[in-house]
């Protein structure tokens, strides 16, 4: 195989992986807040519902969750199994969200409370008070926490392989078969750039918001 | 008629009560000082004022209208009558000075050109040409300055100050005394809780001296200062005095 062709089947697979980030990433960082919303509510049954699943989701293996998003549905309640990728963004999206909603709730919480009171008494309601005072001053303080876990994502995204879904480490492991061990360290450039990326992103959001302190 | 009454005002945390019947009431205009050491039960009182905190008993009227109870949005709507400058200032980080004070009335649609109004405000306290700055790029003083104009804007009935210059440096006190008393000038009516003696002496109408959750004495800062009835007062008084 030439290497052109290889770069090919890696872009291929990169596509997958891509995709997996994307996705998982739209619908993980709005489902984060309403869990923290509910592991921070007044409700106390609410509160413990939630902090129990986000024990759950967190205290077991992504990969062991994945598996059971796929099989599960099947062999528990003999449902027809769903298709490989959806399985793969609900997993996902779920582990994510969780590891999200943690990390929001220690921002709301770093807020102090001088702010909320502030908003109060100049007569703004809960909502105002969240998102247009509170809002942009967790997303400086969670920045840096942010830029770890959606790095961590980029590479969590390998796991899809376990329900043979053709991401590109399966892709780049494909080739040992032919006696190649190269596209393993192609691949890994691959994961390699994309971080790179995003860590430039992160660093330019976090210029964006040095323009106040607090 | 009172713009102001507070009738028999109760408050406690975790089952010790910090106000323990609490009644005065409030000329429009006037200017009342609380002052008292800490624990008295003073920003209590002012956080029941401001709804943040809800009383276990008593009334709060403003222009013969009890206030308290409701609904959520009721409660919002009460506070209006209030504005509340706080210790330390909580002014919003991310906004400039003008936004900080254009904000809530933006967000409650009030009526009138609330930029100019804004803008007038921060003459009225100095401030015009920082408009643009952020909060960490003014001092202390002039934050709580920017936070007294932030109050004003909403047109508070009653506007209170919790210990206004107590975070700040002592040669910053004076521009932010300056500014609640040019306010006096044009009479707004406010409650002043203050460590400043001297200045609760020459700029208040009325002195409530709290201790141990109750209005021990309230009278003229003459009397308070001068001659107190209460045994309580005039140990106080005494031993701030002698601060300085």
């Amino acid at each position: 195989m030439t290497f052109w062709q290889i770069t090919l089947e890696l872009l291929v697979g990169f596509w997958e992986t891509v995709q997996i980030f994307l996705l998982t990433l739209t619908f993980s960082l709005p489902l984060g807040l309403l869990v923290c919303f509910g592991s921070m509510s007044r409700l106390r049954p609410l509160r413990l519902l939630t902090r129990s699943i986000v024990w759950v989701i967190r205290g077991t293996p992504l990969m062991l969750q994945l598996i059971l998003v796929f099989y599960g549905p099947g062999l528990l309640f003999d449902l027809p199994s769903m298709d490989r990728f959806s399985a793969v963004i609900l997993a996902f999206t779920i582990n994510y969200a969780c590891y999200f909603s943690e990390i929001y709730r220690g921002g709301i919480e770093s807020i102090p409370i001088g702010q909320f009171e502030a908003g109060q008494v100049l007569g703004m309601t809960k909502r105002q008070i969240f998102f247009r005072v509170v809002l942009l001053q967790v997303v400086k303080r969670i920045l840096a926490p942010m830029s770890n876990e959606v790095i961590t994502l980029v590479k969590d995204t390998s796991l899809a392989r376990i329900i043979a879904i053709y991401e590109i480490t399966y892709v780049g492991q494909s080739f040992i078969k032919q006696g190649l061990i190269w596209p393993l360290f192609y691949t890994g450039a691959f994961y390699l750039l994309f971080c790179g990326g995003l860590t430039v992103l992160f660093g330019r959001l976090e210029q964006k918001l040095s323009y106040f302190r607090g | 008629m009172a713009i102001l009454e507070v009738k028999n005002l109760k408050k406690g945390f975790g089952g010790s009560p910090v106000l323990k019947g609490v009644s005065f009431s409030l000329e429009a205009g006037q200017v009342l000082a609380i002052i008292g050491s800490s624990g008295s039960g003073k920003s209590t009182l002012l956080q029941c004022l401001n709804f943040l905190e809800a009383p276990e008993a008593g009334e709060i009227l403003v222009n013969g209208e009890s206030l308290l109870g409701g609904t959520e949005e009721q409660i919002r709507q009460a506070r209006l009558n209030f504005g509340l400058v706080f210790q330390s200032f909580h002014l919003f980080p991310q906004y400039t000075v003008l936004e900080n004070i254009t904000l809530a009335p933006r967000l409650l649609k009030k009526a009138g050109d609330i930029e100019q109004n804004a803008l007038a405000l921060l003459e009225q306290v100095g401030l015009l040409e920082k408009r643009d700055a952020y909060p960490w790029q003014l001092s202390g003083g002039q934050q709580q300055r920017v936070a007294i104009a932030r109050a004003l804007a909403l047109r508070p009935k009653v506007l209170c100050f919790d210990e206004p210059t107590s975070a700040l440096d002592p040669e910053l006190t004076g521009e932010v005394l300056r500014v609640i008393r040019s306010l006096k000038d044009k009479k707004t009516t406010m409650i002043v809780v203050t460590h400043e003696m001297a200045f609760a002496k020459s700029v208040a109408d009325v002195v409530i001296y709290m201790a141990d959750g109750v209005i021990e004495e309230m009278g003229s800062p003459d009397a308070i200062f001068g001659s107190p009835r209460s045994q309580k007062t005039r140990a106080f008084v005494q031993g701030a005095s002698e601060q300085f």
